[in-house]
């Protein structure tokens, strides 16, 4: 046996620097489906909890929807459970192909490739499309399957500051010499919920002759007046070169992702992709579930227009309850504390009074910029907005933090 | 003309400290370890000194703790004649 008390030793040392360093990650037991109403077991072994959640992905509510549900019953009924195989030995059902086609259409792209997950499909897309003759250009803020992605593939990186359309400018003019220049964005971003300046970075790629990458993960199906995007809210659909997108946030929120765009990327990722070549195709009954996720909202804009609306009263509820919040119109709502944590004493006293938030802090957002994510789901109603926000005023009223600067909040707590 | 301290030090602020940020870096301000330069965007500062300074710093050398300061970037230019 290897793993020998001295081996067991290092690993015991390097979780507990990460306990004492209060970056130590613990699960929260949710036994439920997901939803605005769920029971938590927090920590492990404690009475359970009805809480409302404030922090999930379920942006459509789509997670527990019925039609959803049986779809993906009769989904596990006619083609079964798994199919013990990679997509292109024996993995490809006619249903695979139906759901590439309908994203397709749903994306107003020219072709689809399906990958287990998102992270999958930014880890697979770079590496599968472009050699060490190339340059990445990529927003500072982009999501960290992104990044692991560029750093498996052999063209150069660089970077450019977030949204800053003047440094990505100089960063293109730079790099003229490269074979293929590829401008790397999210759609909306996860930490801050702001959306990228896309029309801006499609004048700029069609100037400099770049194209265009975009994670619309934390977008699809919600943002854009058709819930098509950050490409539809921005005014620029088909004119992005490559999208990638989840099935396991708005769009069912289960598992899959995949890379939409330009006919030859998609084909380049079938023949080449890593992930996709060697991993297990995804599963039957999560196909079928997604299709009718399409369907629904390819049907009635009323989903999205219901967070729309649950977004914009929870923006004016906190901003009016004097907290601070960082502007934009995702249903991505940052409340800024500052303190790494007074961030995380909050999150544990709105647990307290039944609001399920959670508190990020460095390094997962820079020093100095901790809060808690909140995020809106259509599957929110008004009274779950409105105990969620008497809880807020709660518990910021208990550490003064209500209608103070940021500068005030930071005298008080540090950063 | 500028000393090279001062070169890359002015490369840095204006590479990597974003408006409105608070933050005021020094020759011994910590760059990675202090999350002012993600490791990531690390790569877009090795390749300013290499062309800068016409070297080619091997990825073995261009550790985060090389990188973790303008003084020890000094030290390690200095292991390629740069002066």
């Amino acid at each position: 046996m290897a793993f020998q008390e001295n081996v067991r030793e290092i690993f015991k040392q390097e979780l507990n620097a990460m306990r004492s360093g209060g970056i130590f990650k613990e699960e929260r037991i949710i036994c439920a489906p997901q939803g605005s109403d769920i029971e938590v077991e927090f920590p492990m072994g404690a009475a359970r909890k009805k809480v409302i959640n404030m922090c999930a992905n379920n942006y459509l509510g789509l997670s527990s929807h019925p039609d959803v549900v049986e779809a993906a019953r009769k989904g596990l009924d006619r083609r079964g459970y798994g199919m013990s195989s990679v997509r292109f030995i024996c993995g490809t059902q006619d249903i695979h192909k139906e759901l590439e086609k309908k994203l397709t259409e749903f994306l107003g792209t020219e072709d689809t490739i399906l990958f287990p997950s998102c992270m999958d499909a930014n880890a697979g897309v770079f590496e599968a499309v472009l050699t060490d003759q190339d340059v990445m250009i990529a927003d500072r803020l982009v999501h960290a399957s992104i990044v692991d992605g560029m750093r498996l593939c052999k063209a150069q990186q660089d970077t450019y500051k977030h949204s800053d359309m003047g440094h990505l400018e100089e960063k293109l003019q730079l790099h003229q010499s490269a074979r293929l220049r590829l401008i790397i964005t999210d759609g909306a971003f996860s930490m801050d919920g702001d959306l990228a300046k896309l029309d801006k970075i499609v004048e700029l790629a069609e100037k400099y002759n770049a194209m265009v990458f975009l994670d619309d993960s934390h977008a699809s199906g919600f943002i854009g007046k058709t819930g098509r995007g950050t490409q539809e809210h921005c005014g620029v659909m088909g004119k992005i070169d490559i999208i990638t997108t989840t099935l396991g946030k708005a769009l069912g929120g289960a598992s899959g992702g995949c890379v939409s765009g330009r006919r030859e990327i998609v084909e380049m990722c079938r023949q080449k992709a890593r992930p996709y070549l060697f991993s297990n195709t995804i599963p039957p009954v999560v196909v079928c579930g997604a299709i009718r996720v399409l369907e629904l909202v390819s049907a009635t804009t009323e989903r999205r227009d219901k967070l729309e609306r649950n977004t914009a009263f929870w923006r004016k509820g906190l901003t009016e309850a004097g907290l601070i919040i960082k502007e934009g119109e995702t249903p991505i709502v940052p409340v800024m504390l500052f303190n790494a944590k007074l961030s995380q004493d909050v999150a544990k006293d709105l647990y307290e009074e039944g609001i399920y938030a959670v508190g990020f802090f460095f390094p997962v957002v820079p020093k100095g910029q901790a809060r808690i994510r909140t995020q809106l789901s259509a599957a929110h109603e008004k009274h779950h907005l409105e105990k969620a926000l008497a809880a807020f005023t709660k518990v910021g009223k208990k550490y003064g933090i209500l209608h103070k600067t940021k500068q005030e909040v930071i005298d008080m707590y540090g950063m | 003309m500028p000393e090279m301290k001062d070169i890359i030090l002015n490369y840095i602020k204006k590479e990597y400290v974003e408006e409105g940020d608070d933050i005021e870096v020094t020759y011994t301000t910590p760059l990675i370890s202090g999350g002012i330069v993600d490791s990531f965007s690390m790569v877009s500062l090795k390749r300013f000194l290499e062309n800068k300074y016409n070297i080619q710093i091997p990825d073995a050398k261009a550790t985060p703790k090389a990188f973790d300061s303008v003084n020890n970037i000094i030290e390690l230019l200095k292991e390629f004649n740069v002066k």
